[in-house]
């Protein structure tokens, strides 16, 4: 069982992710945000329990839908919320978005807006690692739909050829864009194409944040072994739509409401609560922290400066 | 100097690069056991080990993904594609990944990866493993596309390649693996995107690329005897494209031929004769004249009437020059 501070901190991640998004759909929606942006809510425990076991020095893949998997992983707040604005004190100077925030100092190494692309590098990510003799392993994330990606095939096979320390985390919300799971593949659980490529592969409740973190450490811990990839599927629940605006007219309504009963954190709260961890007061405290530091983040958006035409020309070629 | 396959000029710039700098390493398709399909990487596995000359699978996606996640770790991979026809099946990672990575990412990260690749016709391999599809490449912000005719090109360009922190796509040409040429003992560099004056004359400028620089200089011969002196620019670099040293010629011949493999339509030809129509026009004494294939595929029985020749730009040049 994980000490207490450990688990304070994934609820602080798990609540960070969740109001950080929330923040976003509303800013999103008074036009302060430019573009599209894809928002994870509701499968806040897939990052929280897979980033909690990792270092700074390891490395995350993410994707479209990654704020919470940057989030998880330590990316600077402020920096972060910059980017999504296009200001110049974002990850990339505002050039990348919502979809491609990055962060050096976080270990977050990539971020997709093509789904599975990021399979394939994170192949190189890992394979710097051991070509160098280094511990850090390399997480990828992707979604139940990028499964069905020739990236992925060709990148799971590669990976455990060649025994590379990752792991290929499926973030299985049930939805590819505007199609469930079952109408386009034949398998409910993902991880069983793990077997497939000789690798090891799980499925676990991706609502239940410490079943998450206990697969996930293992799969890392085999990865930081030198014993090879994991496919570690995680299934939970988008409750918005692929982006924020999407009506969901292709979505049962009573779909939408009744996964929200599979709450990853308020069922991680009540865990916390019943175990006397933490008392109501504790939850009052940490809402307020949350809040205080995306205020902050916000103000230190708006307050960067807006990049310049100049800037247009700027790191096309080193 | 010495004389040298362009192969093995391949295969020496490989070698020297992976004495020097330990982060450079080799990646494909059959590149270590086999030593590489048209043999270029032959040696390097027995040299330098597993770890840094690297058998794949049949992938070409997950290769290059690999070499854009490890350049983005400050490794210098050179990767191989054993023909230039299935960088179609990569595209997504070399154009999305490979040539955004910097951008996107605000700078955060160089991207100095080589992918090596042979063009070109003249094997009988059919019309998926003969075509020249640089201007595909050379539409892309944030690569390089480099295409050498000789071994001395072929060496030097591939060392300042595997120097350079930008993904650079490197075409060979499987037609001229063979050829011989002289190339200095010591060490050398040709520059990216410097293109090189294969023959000066006075008359009429021809810029060429990869096997059609030869076909060009045949040409040239040819035309000399009837009292044409045709000067023949060897492009090298197709992007950054070598403008000045097209303009220069120009300033002295006012008439141009632009000759390449690839089909002639939406081709490189194209982007030059654009060029230098906006903004040396009024240098010009006749209209620009492209030699390239047809639009149709390279076919495998009917190559010899697919493939460009000297007999092409030496019409060409007639035409430019009898205006």
């Amino acid at each position: 069982m994980l000490d207490k501070e450990h688990l304070l901190e994934i609820l602080y991640l798990l609540v960070k992710i969740r109001r950080v998004e929330e923040r976003l759909v509303d800013l999103f929606s008074q036009g302060k945000i430019p573009g599209f942006i894809h928002v994870s809510i509701g499968q806040e425990a897939v990052s929280a329990g897979v980033c909690s076991c990792l270092g700074a020095e390891d490395f995350i893949f993410t994707t479209h839908r990654g704020h919470g998997q940057a989030l998880a992983k330590g990316i600077d707040l402020k920096r972060f919320m910059a980017e999504i604005y296009g200001r110049k004190d974002g990850f990339c100077k505002g050039k990348g978005g919502s979809m491609h925030i990055a962060s050096r100092e976080a270990g977050v190494a990539g971020s997709n807006g093509i789904v599975g692309a990021g399979l394939p590098i994170s192949l190189g990510a890992a394979f710097s690692s051991i070509y160098r003799g280094e511990k850090n392993v390399t997480v990828c994330f992707f979604g139940d739909g990028a499964s069905n990606q020739g990236a992925f095939h060709e990148s799971l096979n590669l990976a455990a050829m060649w025994d590379l320390p990752i792991v290929f985390c499926c973030e299985n919300n049930g939805w590819a864009q505007f199609s469930p799971q079952k109408v386009y593949m034949k398998l409910d659980n993902i991880s069983r194409r793990a077997d497939s490529y000789g690798m090891a592969g799980v499925t676990v409740d991706g609502n239940d944040v410490l079943k998450v973190r206990e697969e996930a450490e293992k799969a890392v811990e085999r990865a930081r072994r030198g014993e090879g990839p994991t496919l570690l599927e995680c299934k939970t629940h988008r409750w918005l739509g692929h982006y924020v605006g999407d009506a969901q007219k292709y979505r049962p309504p009573t779909e939408i409401q009744e996964v929200k009963q599979f709450d990853p954190i308020i069922r991680y709260e009540n865990f916390l609560l019943e175990s006397g961890h933490i008392g109501r007061e504790y939850l009052d405290s940490l809402e307020a922290r949350v809040n205080s530091e995306i205020e902050e983040a916000i103000g230190f958006a708006e307050r960067s400066p807006v990049v310049g035409a100049e800037e247009l020309f700027c790191d096309v070629y080193a | 100097m010495k004389e040298i396959r362009y192969v093995r000029a391949i295969t020496e710039a490989l070698d020297e690069e992976m004495a020097r700098d330990r982060d450079v390493f080799v990646v494909g398709e059959d590149v270590g056991r086999a030593g590489g399909a048209f043999s270029a990487t032959k040696g390097l596995l027995e040299t330098y080990g597993e770890m840094r000359v690297r058998d794949t699978p049949i992938s070409e996606t997950a290769i290059i993904g690999l070499a854009v996640g490890a350049a983005a770790q400050g490794l210098r991979p050179v990767a191989e594609i054993m023909f230039s026809d299935f960088l179609a099946v990569c595209m997504d990672q070399i154009v999305n990944q490979m040539a955004k990575t910097r951008y996107m990412f605000g700078g955060m990260y160089k991207m100095p990866v080589v992918v090596r690749t042979p063009c070109g016709g003249g094997l009988n391999a059919g019309p998926q493993h003969s075509q020249c599809i640089e201007s595909w490449f050379a539409h892309v912000p944030g690569l390089k596309v480099v295409m050498p005719a000789t071994p001395y090109d072929v060496k030097g360009l591939l060392k300042s390649s595997i120097r350079d922190d930008n993904p650079v796509l490197f075409i060979e040409n499987k037609a001229l693996y063979a050829i011989k040429g002289q190339i200095p003992e010591e060490e050398y560099f040709v520059p990216i995107g410097k293109a090189d004056v294969k023959r000066t004359g006075n008359d009429v400028t021809v810029v060429a690329t990869s096997r059609m620089v030869y076909q060009a200089l045949e040409a040239a011969s040819a035309l000399a005897a009837e009292g044409i002196d045709a000067e023949v620019i060897d492009l090298r670099t197709i992007s950054p494209l070598d403008k000045e040293t097209i303009f220069e010629s120009l300033e002295k011949t006012s008439r141009l031929v632009i000759a390449h493999e690839a089909v002639k339509l939406f081709g490189i030809g194209a982007e030059i004769a654009a060029m230098v129509c906006e903004e040396m026009i009024d240098h010009l004494d006749a209209p620009i004249v492209r030699v390239g294939a047809p639009f149709v595929p390279v076919p495998f029985n009917l190559e010899d009437a697919y493939l460009p020749k000297a007999d092409d730009v030496v019409r060409a040049v007639k035409r430019v020059v009898e205006f």
